[in-house]
């Protein structure tokens, strides 16, 4: 059987490799996907936590809140990448200095 | 003691991202991402929690993924090798700040004995997680349509392309 140990270590390894990827990465795209990885080891924490501890369905009412935010999120970050990238032919985020429209 | 499933799942987990972050093309990163949130989506399987798994899968796999991979084709580039590689004491700062964050939470983890509770509670959950958001958690549900519209509206305003401009 799987212990609860197990899961908040893989959530822990899984934010992690997050925020390496928000330390040495410059391109938008792929912050945006280190922010996703982070956003999933959260969610994997609440439900892990809830389903071992707790016997109701909090967490995994909080983690489908949470999926929905993190989708609307990426909706917003994904038009600013393609504007970013209509404006000045890169989505390198040290080089983008202004912020008009 | 953990069973084959929870290991395989968690390679793919945990290959997905890393793959996601380091690919040279960013295409392939964005495989990888919708691999590694799909072996989420397992996880979410193996905790006994199908409704948030099958949430998982349609928004995210789904429906995320699918935007990524959009977006990645609008704004691919003729050579995406000339990503600029980060200098090696950035490689190096990033890697070490990681496995301090891994180690000291794998140190909690040990220390709070969170390994002895090994029994999942039996119910799914379907009826109270329907009570929760029809009842308590009702205004929260209605503050996040709001905040999906707004982001789906907000979308559309900043990557609709101006036909006037583009005349004159």
């Amino acid at each position: 059987m799987n212990s609860l140990a197990d899961f908040v270590f893989l959530s822990a390894v899984l934010f992690g490799i997050g925020v390496y990827g928000l330390i040495v990465k410059k391109s938008a795209l792929r912050l945006l996907f280190a922010v996703e990885i982070m956003i999933n080891a959260a969610n994997l924490n609440f439900v892990a936590f809830n389903q071992f501890l707790w016997n109701n369905a909090v967490g995994q009412t909080v983690v489908l809140f949470s999926i929905a935010l993190a989708a609307a999120e990426a909706a917003v970050i994904l038009a600013i990448v393609v504007v970013a990238y209509r404006l000045h032919k890169d989505v390198d985020v040290s080089k983008l200095k202004t912020l008009e429209g | 003691m953990v069973d084959l499933v929870f290991i395989s799942m968690m390679v793919v987990t945990i290959g997905g991202a890393i793959i996601a972050l380091e690919a040279d093309e960013i295409v392939y990163g964005a495989i990888a991402l919708a691999g590694s949130l799909f072996g989420v989506a397992a996880l979410f399987f193996l905790l006994n929690a199908p409704y948030v798994a099958t949430f998982q899968i349609t928004v995210y796999v789904g429906a995320v993924a699918v935007l990524i991979l959009f977006t990645v084709m609008l704004v691919r580039q003729e050579k995406w090798a000339m990503e600029v590689s980060p200098k090696s004491i950035t490689r190096i700062a990033g890697a070490l700040t990681g496995f301090a964050l891994v180690g000291s939470l794998g140190w909690a983890i040990a220390e709070f004995s969170l390994g002895s509770s090994t029994s999942l509670q039996n119910s799914t959950g379907f009826l109270q997680i329907g009570q929760l958001i029809s009842g308590a958690y009702a205004p929260i549900l209605e503050v996040l349509a709001l905040v999906l519209a707004a982001s789906v509206v907000g979308a559309l305003t900043l990557s609709r392309v101006d036909r006037e401009d583009k005349q004159s």
